[in-house]
C-alpha cells in the first residue's frame, strides 16, 4: 500500500495546501485543531472535494482534478471512523455491522479480510449484537462503529480522533485494538490525533499540520526523536523506544525493561514478564554525563556516543546518542554543549529521569504524563 | 355494534359522496407521494439553480385563492387546454371526471405534504447519511436505506395531511371538474349542494358528522403509527 496525497482548498477564510506520501503501516495526521486533519480525511474518504488535488491509494487514482476523475464516496472502498460512532439509529448493533455487506460488488465477499465473527470477537461485541445503538455506551458504539468499517472491506481505514470523545479508560481498551489492526490485519490506517501520547503509541508515519500546511512529514520515530512536532509539542518529542519487561524487583518495587538501547528501571508496571512495551523518553528529561556520574538520584544511566549535534534555534541543543544502536534524543543548552566539549563521536553516559508510557502501560491505566525514573 | 351509516340514516347518494371522496383521496393521496418524496428530498439536501423557484411553485396553491388554483387547471388540463389536450388523444381525460379531482386535490394538498415531508428530511442527520456512503451506499441506497426510514414519522405526518386535506378539498375541485353527482361530487361538494336546496340541512349535517369522524380517525391512525415508529427507532 502507498498513498499519495495532494489537496488544496479554500473555504472561507481557511486554506488548505498538503501534500504528502505514506508507505504502508499507520500513518497519523497529527497538528492543533484547526491545521486541516479532518479535511484530510474528508478529501481522502471523498466527503469534500479538493479546488486542486490528486489522490492515489495503492495505485488507484481517487481523485485528479486535472484529469477529471472523482469517484464517489460510496465507490472509494475507504473505511472511516469518526470522532463519534455515527451508527444507524434504526438498525440493530448486527445490522450496523452487516451494513457494509450487501453493497458488496461481486467477489467482494470472498476477497481476503476479516469475517464477521473475526471482527466481533477481536472487538468483544459479542454480547451487544441485538441492542440498538441508542442503548450503547461511548466506548461500546465506538468499537462498532469500528468493526462496521472493517467489515466494508476498505482498502484503507481512516480514523478521525476515534478516542477523542472517550474517557480514559475506555481509549485504554480501544487503543491495543487499533494496534492489533495495525499489526494483525495488515490494513493501512490514517489516523488523525492531537495527542502526542496516541501518536508516539501508535505511528509509523507521521504527518505534521500547521494551520492547513505540512509542517513535517516523515518516518515517526525519526520526527518524535527531533520534536518536529509543531511549535506546540516541540517540547513533547523524545526517543521511541521498544523494550520488554525483563523482571520485577518486589523489593523495591520497581520493574526491569530491557532493550537495545540497555536496561531501564521504572515503576512496577503490571505486565508479564515478555510484554513489549513502548515508551517515550522526553529529550528534555535526559542528561549527558561525560563520565559515569555518582552520587546521583537518577538510577537510570545508559552507555552510548554522541551522533549528532543539532542547534534548535531557543538555545537549546539537541544533541542524539547512540546507545546501543539506538539513538536517543537530548536536550541540552547551548552552554552545556560547549562546557562538556561534546562532538560526535564523544563517549558519553544519558541519564534518563523519566520515562511516558503509552496510556495503558501504567497499571493504573490513563496516565500519559512522563514518569520520573 | 352500531354501524353509523345506519344511525345516521345516510342516504345512497350521500354514501356515493362519501366512498368518491374516499376514493379521490386516497389515489390522490398515494400519487402524490412519489413527486412528493422527491421534491421534499431536493429542497432539503440540494442546492440548485431554481430551487426558490420550486419552493415557490409548490406553495402556490397554499396562497392562492382555491378558484383560481381550479381555473389554472382547467386552462391547463381542460379538453383544450395545453396538457389536456394532449392527454385526451392517449385516452386520459381529467376534466368533469373523478380523476380530475383526485389532481385538484393532489395539488392543493401537495405544500401540506411537502412541508412534512423536507422538514422531517432535514432532520436526519447529515454525517450518519455521510457514514452510510463511505459503506459503499450510493446516494440512492442512502435515501432508500437512511433517509427515508429515519424520515419516516413526518412523511406519514404529511401523506395523513394531504389525505385530509383532499377529503375536504372544495374550491379548486369544484372549479375544475364541477359538481356532477356519482362523478364528481364529493363530500364537500354534496354538503355544499344539500345547503342549496330546501329541507337539505339534514343531510348536510349527517354529511358533516361523516366529515368529522374520518377526519379524526385519519389522525388517530397517523398517531398510533408515529408512535410505534417511534418507539422503533427509540432504545430496545
Amino acid at each position: 500500500m502507498s498513498l499519495r496525497f495532494e489537496a488544496a482548498l479554500a473555504r472561507g477564510a481557511f486554506r488548505l495546501d498538503v501534500a504528502f506520501t505514506a508507505p504502508s503501516g499507520l500513518t497519523a495526521l497529527f497538528g492543533p485543531s484547526g491545521s486541516g486533519k479532518t479535511t484530510v480525511i474528508d478529501c481522502l474518504a471523498g466527503l469534500a472535494r479538493p479546488d486542486r488535488g490528486r489522490i492515489v491509494v495503492d495505485g488507484r487514482t481517487l481523485l485528479d482534478t486535472q484529469g477529471g476523475i472523482a469517484i464517489p464516496v460510496h465507490r472509494r472502498r475507504i473505511g472511516v471512523v469518526f470522532q463519534e460512532a455515527r451508527l444507524l439509529p434504526h438498525l440493530s448493533v448486527r445490522q450496523n455491522l452487516d451494513y457494509g455487506r450487501r453493497f458488496f460488488a461481486r467477489g467482494d465477499a470472498e476477497s481476503p479480510g476479516l469475517g464477521f465473527d473475526d471482527v466481533v470477537g477481536l472487538l468483544g461485541i459479542g454480547h451487544l449484537l441485538d441492542r440498538r445503538p441508542a442503548g450503547l455506551s461511548g466506548g461500546e458504539g465506538q468499537r462498532v462503529a469500528i468493526g462496521r468499517a472493517l467489515l466494508s472491506r476498505p482498502r484503507l481505514l481512516l480514523m478521525d480522533e476515534p478516542l477523542a470523545a472517550l474517557d480514559a479508560a475506555r481509549k485504554a481498551e480501544i487503543l491495543p485494538l487499533i494496534e492489533r489492526l495495525r499489526d494483525a490485519a495488515g490494513l493501512p490506517i490514517v489516523y488523525v490525533s492531537h495527542a502526542v501520547s496516541e501518536v508516539a503509541r501508535l505511528a509509523d508515519t507521521l504527518v505534521v499540520l500547521e494551520a492547513g500546511r505540512v509542517a513535517a512529514a516523515g518516518p515517526a520515530e525519526t520526527l518524535l526523536r527531533s520534536g518536529e512536532l509543531g511549535p506546540e509539542h516541540a517540547a513533547q518529542g523524545g526517543s521511541r523506544l521498544d523494550m520488554v519487561v525483563a523482571g520485577h524487583d518486589s523489593a523495591s518495587g520497581l520493574t526491569r525493561l530491557s532493550g537495545a538501547v540497555g536496561t531501564l528501571s521504572v515503576p512496577r508496571l503490571d505486565r508479564a514478564v515478555g510484554t513489549a512495551v513502548r515508551l517515550l523518553v522526553p529529550a528534555r528529561d535526559v542528561l549527558v554525563a561525560i563520565e559515569i556520574p555518582v552520587g546521583l538520584s537518577a538510577r537510570n544511566v545508559l552507555a552510548g556516543t554522541v551522533r549528532d549535534l543539532a542547534p534548535l534555534g531557543d538555545g537549546a541543543v539537541r544533541v542524539t546518542l547512540a546507545c546501543g544502536g539506538v539513538a536517543l534524543a537530548a536536550r541540552l543548552t547551548q552552554a552545556s554543549v560547549r562546557d562538556l566539549a561534546l562532538t560526535p563521536g564523544r563517549p558519553v553516559f544519558a541519564v534518563v529521569k523519566s520515562v511516558a508510557f503509552d496510556p495503558q502501560g501504567i497499571g493504573t491505566g490513563g496516565s500519559t504524563a512522563p514518569v520520573e525514573i | 355494534m352500531d354501524i353509523p351509516g345506519l344511525a345516521l340514516g345516510l342516504t345512497p347518494d350521500e354514501w356515493t359522496a362519501i366512498a368518491l371522496s374516499l376514493r379521490v383521496a386516497a389515489v390522490a393521496t398515494v400519487a402524490s407521494l412519489g413527486p412528493g418524496l422527491a421534491v421534499a428530498w431536493l429542497l432539503a439536501r440540494k442546492r440548485f439553480p431554481g430551487r426558490s423557484l420550486l419552493d415557490g411553485l409548490v406553495h402556490l396553491p397554499l396562497i392562492l385563492p382555491p378558484v383560481v388554483t381550479g381555473y389554472l387547471l382547467l386552462l391547463a388540463f381542460g379538453r383544450r387546454g395545453t396538457f389536456g389536450a394532449a392527454l385526451a388523444e392517449i385516452g386520459i381525460v381529467l376534466s368533469f371526471r373523478w380523476t380530475g379531482a383526485a389532481l385538484a386535490c393532489a395539488v392543493m394538498g401537495f405544500p401540506l405534504m411537502v412541508r412534512a415531508m423536507r422538514l422531517s428530511i432535514e432532520a436526519v442527520d447529515r454525517r450518519v447519511e455521510q457514514a452510510a456512503a463511505t459503506l459503499g451506499a450510493s446516494p440512492w441506497a442512502v435515501f432508500r436505506t437512511v433517509t427515508l426510514p429515519l424520515a419516516l414519522p413526518g412523511v406519514l405526518a404529511g401523506a395523513v395531511l394531504a389525505f385530509a386535506k383532499a377529503m375536504g378539498e372544495f374550491g379548486a375541485t369544484i372549479t375544475f371538474v364541477s359538481n356532477i353527482p356519482g362523478e364528481t361530487q364529493t363530500l364537500p361538494s354534496a354538503i355544499y349542494s344539500l345547503t342549496q336546496v330546501p329541507g337539505g340541512e339534514a343531510g348536510a349535517l349527517r354529511l358533516t358528522l361523516v366529515s368529522v369522524a374520518l377526519s379524526m380517525a385519519a389522525l388517530l391512525a397517523s398517531e398510533l403509527l408515529a408512535r410505534r415508529l417511534a418507539r422503533r427507532l427509540g432504545a430496545g
